[in-house]
C-alpha cells in the first residue's frame, strides 16, 4: 500500500510547489484591501529592479497593463486568487500598480446603474 | 503619489464592473448557466481553512496550515464599453460560506439555481442571502425529464418569502440564462425603489 505521499506525487498532482511558495508562505496581503472586481491598472513606474521580481509578478504586471481587475488576472495567470492578491499588494508597494479602492460593504447599486444594467443585459 | 488608489489620469477609464452570485448544489447547472449567458473563464482560488471549516473537512494528520482548492464558475459579460457584468458561481454548502463573505460585498444581488428534484441542497444559500439581506431570485433548472412542479408549490417547499421571485429556467439556453440575470437585476430594482419610496414617506 503505498503511502498518501507517493500517491498524491503523479502526473494529475500538478505542480508540486504549492501555490503559496510563490509568495514566500504569505497568505495574507500588506495594506488596504481590495475588491475582486476592483480594477488594477499598471502605473507603468519604472521597475527599479527587475531581477527582484518574479516571473508571476512580471506576468501579473504584463497583464495590467489595461485596465483590468483582480479576477480577470487571477484567470489569465491560472494562479489561485489569494497568490495573486498578495503579487497584486507587493506590486503596489512597489509603486508599480494602482488598484482601485474597495466599495464601503453597505454601498448599493444606484438604481440609474441597475437600470444600465437591465439595458444591457435586454440588449445582448 | 498615492498608488493605493486608482488613478484615473492614465487616460483609458475602466469599465464599471458589477458582481452578480450564482449558488447552487453540486451539479445544478450553475457551470451551465454561466457558460451560456458569458465568456466563461477558469478561476480558482486557495483559501486557509478556517476553523469554522475544519470542523466539516477530515484534516486529521494534517499539521500547521491548511489550504483548499475551490474552482468557481466566473463568467464576465461586456455589457457596454464602460460596463462589464462579473457571474461568480461557488458551491452553496455552508462550508465555502468563507467566501461568499467577501463575495456578497458590494454585488448587484445572487441567484439561487434550484433542481426540484433536490430543492434542499438549495436552503443553506438561501439562508445565507436572507440572513445578510442580499437581494436575490430563486431560478428552478427545468432538468429534461424532471417533474415541473408548480412554482407556488417550489415557493412554500423552501419557505420564500412572498414577493421573491421564483422563475424557471433551462440553463443550457443562453435566451433563459439571459431572463434569469434579467429577473433579478429588475427585482432587486423594484426593491430598491420601493425602499426610497418608503424611506421619502
Amino acid at each position: 500500500m503505498p503511502s498518501n505521499d507517493e500517491r498524491w506525487m503523479d502526473a494529475e498532482a500538478g505542480p508540486v510547489v504549492r501555490p503559496y511558495a510563490l509568495t514566500q508562505g504569505r497568505t495574507r496581503h500588506t495594506g488596504a484591501s481590495f475588491d475582486l472586481v476592483a480594477t488594477v491598472m499598471a502605473t507603468h513606474a519604472r521597475v527599479a529592479d527587475p531581477a527582484s521580481l518574479a516571473p508571476e509578478h512580471i506576468s501579473v504586471l504584463q497583464l495590467a497593463r489595461a485596465p483590468t481587475t483582480v479576477a480577470d488576472i487571477a484567470s489569465d495567470v491560472d494562479l489561485p486568487l489569494g497568490v495573486v492578491r498578495i503579487i497584486l499588494a507587493d506590486l503596489r508597494e512597489l509603486g508599480l500598480v494602482a488598484i482601485s479602492t474597495p466599495v464601503a460593504p453597505s454601498m448599493r447599486i444606484d438604481t440609474h446603474t441597475l437600470r444600465e444594467v437591465l439595458n444591457g443585459l435586454r440588449g445582448l | 503619489m498615492d498608488y493605493g488608489a486608482y488613478n484615473p489620469a492614465g487616460g483609458q477609464a475602466p469599465p464599471r464592473a458589477i458582481k452578480i452570485l450564482l449558488a447552487g448544489g453540486f451539479g445544478v447547472g450553475k457551470t451551465t448557466l454561466v457558460g451560456a449567458v458569458s465568456e466563461i473563464k477558469p478561476l480558482r482560488t486557495e483559501e486557509l481553512l478556517s476553523e469554522g471549516s475544519l470542523g466539516t473537512d477530515s484534516t486529521e494528520g494534517v499539521e500547521g496550515k491548511t489550504t483548499t482548492t475551490v474552482a468557481m464558475d466566473f463568467g464576465r459579460i461586456s455589457l457596454r464599453r464602460d460596463l462589464v457584468l462579473y457571474l461568480f458561481g461557488t458551491p452553496g454548502q455552508q462550508r465555502f460560506w468563507f467566501m461568499w463573505d467577501e463575495l456578497a460585498i458590494g454585488a448587484l444581488g445572487a441567484v439561487v439555481l434550484a433542481d426540484t428534484r433536490r430543492l434542499a441542497d438549495s436552503f443553506p444559500a438561501i439562508d445565507y442571502f436572507e440572513r445578510r439581506e442580499i437581494p436575490f431570485i430563486v431560478a428552478l433548472n427545468c432538468f429534461d425529464g424532471a417533474r415541473r412542479y408548480a412554482i407556488e408549490d417550489v415557493r412554500m417547499a423552501l419557505d420564500l418569502e412572498p414577493g421573491l421571485p421564483v422563475v424557471l429556467c433551462d440553463a443550457r439556453s443562453r435566451e433563459s440564462a439571459k431572463e434569469v440575470l434579467i429577473a433579478l437585476v429588475e427585482h432587486v430594482l423594484a426593491t430598491a425603489s420601493r425602499e426610497s419610496v418608503s424611506g421619502i414617506a
